[in-house]
């Protein structure tokens, strides 16, 4: 097929990559999710020491995407040692270059400690020891917006692979045969899908990544699309010329403003390199993709709804089939993907199906990214193969529960998963494993629950966030999220009745089946699972009006021991409304009538003097 | 999500000509993308204005009923002009767990304002929204784009109280 003759503007790149001084010194500053506590600051901090030092032919400051420990932002990696600095700020930046960088030291108290000890260097810190970098692996190591670092790593080698040597259905057939199944929830075979979209009749054909990541604690997405946009690009430029698509979309939720800039970014950089465009690489295949954000409804991450929502209307689903792959954008074959399913396409090509298959289980092949939140002691994004234990995830990688907490369950899979509990911490999970136990692998949110963290307010969280994003085209998800939230809503008031626990899980059960959308269908699944797992704290909220987390707080009150308050006054200081009354130096009291049940005289309070009932 | 400003307060001083000027510079025509379209008109104004609309049915010919459809549907589309500063509070699950909830009750207490609301001198517009993709900082709120975490509810109190200082 290569009848045109070759371009060169690739070639040309990756001489000049190749050509390029290596520094000395790289220090490696995560520039988008530590954003929040001030990255850009820290950048521009070191930028400025290193230039003054008159170091910058030696020494590189590469502003990345998240190095995974947002537990410890600002984070910053020195290389080639691979010193790990966490909590940095710009006042440290130069006792840091001081130390680290002109001299050969480290500087203790930005490292990570592992009890007592000090552990300076970042592949011994647990939480990275136990995780496997596959589509990761270049998140936190280049700058995303530098089309070059990412050719450095082998970057659009597996598209050259692809369009000189591959046929589209031999590149079908490789990702069928790694086993690649949708990182966007149901994990349907990725090969299979590109096979249905192949033989589709109709055109022009179109891709689209799906990067609307609407579950709420789920951030992988948003990470790959800032840390390392090239490989989603390559991944759907592989994708396009297998499918026969000539144009691709990616929707990405407007809330990620430095993901849709680093995409736009790497775009206009892959245009310019031949990669994008017609005649890509010369071979006379042309392919180009465009960026739409959304405009702030969860039920758009749903495909049919995503599809409309990109036509210019309303994000209602609707009924399927006929399928995108058949019946997509403005009625044409429509391959739609997760980001991290795009992502894993290069990987495939360049390691071959066979290789990639050895990693993961039976039925779910390659790694899984989980967002890694709640009450556990690392924080951030984690990558596993497929059928690593919870327990791995929770204590090995994120160090376990902080404080004296005690782990009661692990939800995942967002508002259409589950609530996991201990008992399942050392069962292997992949899609199949917890689909079995009630939950789902969702797009890979996991947030860890302690002792107080109240499940039956838990599941009236996702049904109210599921009740308020229904789009109300079908009767089921629309008045049948609404009765669900009332009956969770009365329970933790302790208002329910017996019988009423049964009753909510026939409506859960009837909604599931009823509903036109994956929205609705699987919105009863937290209820369910709580109901299945913790029936005994529904019970309690129910029975003995008591909720045994101490978290829903028209069932406490709050009161100061006598014996115990000194009279410091702090409580007083932290209440919101001025509901502890008192003088200094005498024991105080809350006036029921005022409190607000906020806690913050709890949280104040150093001598345990303030009890909730 | 309603919109509860009330209307009384609110100049709503924009020009026609302002409106052609900006529908001309954005080229609309029946081709153009409808949400993509309305993105770029509230960027230039902040929201969109009912003359905006009228003015957008006529030249991409899609009737004004049916472009309300869809400003009404996406919770980012607003038909008021809201306060100067966007305050953003995560409710979403990690948040949940750590207390985003109290945290959210006290701005609603300082700033007598809930969800969708602008207060009365359009110094703050307070929204709640699912998950700001931030979660190692929960509870975490946004004011503009600053990101403030790790909050309860009496240390958002003073950092409203101090921005709204800080902001004069
Ligand atoms: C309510 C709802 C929300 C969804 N949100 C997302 C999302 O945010 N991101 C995503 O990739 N898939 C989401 N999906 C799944 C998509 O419909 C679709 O299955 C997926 O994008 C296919 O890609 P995959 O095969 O690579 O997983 C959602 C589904 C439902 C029912
Ligand atoms: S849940 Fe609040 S930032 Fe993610």
């Amino acid at each position: 097929m290569n009848h045109l003759p070759p371009r060169r503007e690739l070639s040309d790149l990756r001489q000049s990559v190749a050509e390029r001084a290596k520094p000395e010194i790289s220090i490696r500053v995560c520039s988008t999710g530590c954003r929040a506590l001030g990255a850009l600051a820290v950048c521009e901090a070191f930028e400025c020491e290193v230039a003054a030092r008159k170091l910058t032919s030696r020494v590189r400051v590469v502003r990345t995407g998240c190095h995974g420990l947002c537990a410890g932002a600002v984070a910053v990696v020195i290389d080639p040692k691979g010193i790990f600095y966490q909590g940095v700020r710009a006042d440290d930046v130069r006792e840091i270059v001081e130390t680290s960088v002109v001299g050969d030291g480290i500087v203790d108290r930005l490292c990570y400690r592992l009890g007592d000890e000090v552990v300076w260097r970042q592949e011994d810190i647990p939480f990275y020891k136990h995780q496997t970098k596959l589509v990761l692996r270049n998140c936190g190591l280049i700058d995303p917006r530098s089309l070059e670092d990412y050719i450095a790593q082998r970057g659009y080698e597996s598209v050259e692979r692809v369009l000189s040597s591959m046929s589209p259905e031999q590149v079908i057939d490789e990702v069928a045969a790694s086993g690649l199944r949708g990182r966007g929830g149901a994990g349907f075979p990725t090969g299979l899908k590109w096979r249905l979209g192949q033989a589709a009749e109709g055109s022009p054909k179109y891709v689209v990544c799906n990067a609307d990541e609407g579950d709420p604690g789920a951030f992988m997405d948003r990470a790959l699309l800032e840390g390392d946009p090239h490989l989603i690009i390559e991944g759907m430029i592989i994708g396009a010329y297998a499918v026969g698509a000539e144009r691709g979309f990616i929707y990405v939720r407007a809330e990620y403003p430095i993901a849709i800039e680093h995409t736009q970014t790497a775009l206009a950089q892959a245009r310019e390199a031949g990669l994008l465009g017609s005649n890509i690489l010369g071979y006379g295949f042309d392919f180009d993709i465009e960026i739409r954000k959304g405009a702030g409804a969860f039920v758009c991450g749903e495909e049919t709804a995503l599809i409309a929502s990109l036509e210019g209307r309303r994000g209602m689903p609707r009924p399927r089939p006929p399928f995108p792959v058949t019946f997509g954008y403005s009625g044409k074959p429509t391959v739609i993907n997760n980001v991290e399913t795009w992502a894993n396409i290069p990987r495939i090509i360049e390691m071959g199906a066979n290789a990639y298959s050895q990693i993961g289980t039976a039925g779910s092949k390659g790694t899984k990214i989980f967002a890694l939140a709640g009450k556990v002691k690392n924080t951030g994004l984690v990558e596993v193969p497929m059928g690593a234990t919870l327990r791995q995830i929770i204590y090995d990688v994120g160090g376990g529960i902080p404080g004296d907490g005690q782990f009661k369950a692990a939800q995942m899979g967002g508002p259409s998963g589950g609530c996991v509990p201990a008992d399942y911490l050392d069962y292997p999970i992949d899609y199949d494993s917890l689909q079995q136990i009630g939950a789902i692998m969702g797009s890979g949110g996991l947030i860890v629950m302690d002792n107080t963290t109240c499940m039956v307010d838990i599941a009236r969280f996702f049904t109210d966030f599921v009740q308020a994003e229904s789009c109300g085209k079908c009767t089921p998800c629309r008045i049948g999220t609404r009765r669900m939230l009332e009956m969770l809503e009365r329970f933790t008031c302790g208002e329910g009745e017996s019988g009423e626990v049964e009753q909510l899980a026939k409506l859960g059960e009837m909604i599931n089946k009823a509903s036109l959308c994956g929205l609705g269908q699987t919105a009863p699944n937290p209820v369910l699972s709580t109901i299945r797992y913790f029936r005994d704290e529904y019970d309690a909220h129910i029975h003995e009006r008591r909720c045994p987390a101490k978290a829903c707080r028209h069932l406490l009150s709050y009161r100061i021991i006598d014996g115990v308050c000194v009279g410091c006054g702090a409580c007083r200081k932290v209440c919101p409304v001025g509901a502890v009354e008192g003088k200094p130096k005498e024991p105080y009291t809350i006036n029921i009538a005022t409190c607000v049940r906020c806690g913050a005289c709890v949280q104040a309070c150093k001598f345990n003097a303030v009890s909730v009932d | 999500m309603a919109d509860t400003t009330s209307d009384a307060a609110i100049p709503t001083a924009v020009s026609h000509e302002e409106i052609c000027e900006l529908l001309d510079r954005l080229a609309v025509t029946p081709e153009s993308n409808l949400i993509a379209t309305l993105q770029d008109i509230q960027d230039h104004f902040g929201y969109l204005p009912a003359p905006a609309l009228v003015e957008l049915s006529r030249r991409i010919r899609i009737p004004l009923s049916r472009i309300y459809g869809v400003v009404t549907f996406y919770a980012q589309f607003y038909t008021h002009p809201r306060g100067r500063h966007t305050i953003r509070v995560c409710c979403g699950t990690a948040c949940h767990v750590k207390g985003g909830g109290q945290v959210l009750e006290a701005i609603q207490r300082e700033l007598g304002i809930t969800n969708g609301e602008s207060t009365t001198d359009l110094k703050f517009y307070l929204e709640t929204v699912a998950c700001l993709g931030t979660c190692f900082l929960a509870p975490v709120i946004m004011i503009d784009d600053q990101y403030y975490g790790n909050l309860t509810p009496t240390s958002v109190g003073t950092i409203l109280r101090r921005f709204g200082a800080e902001s004069e």
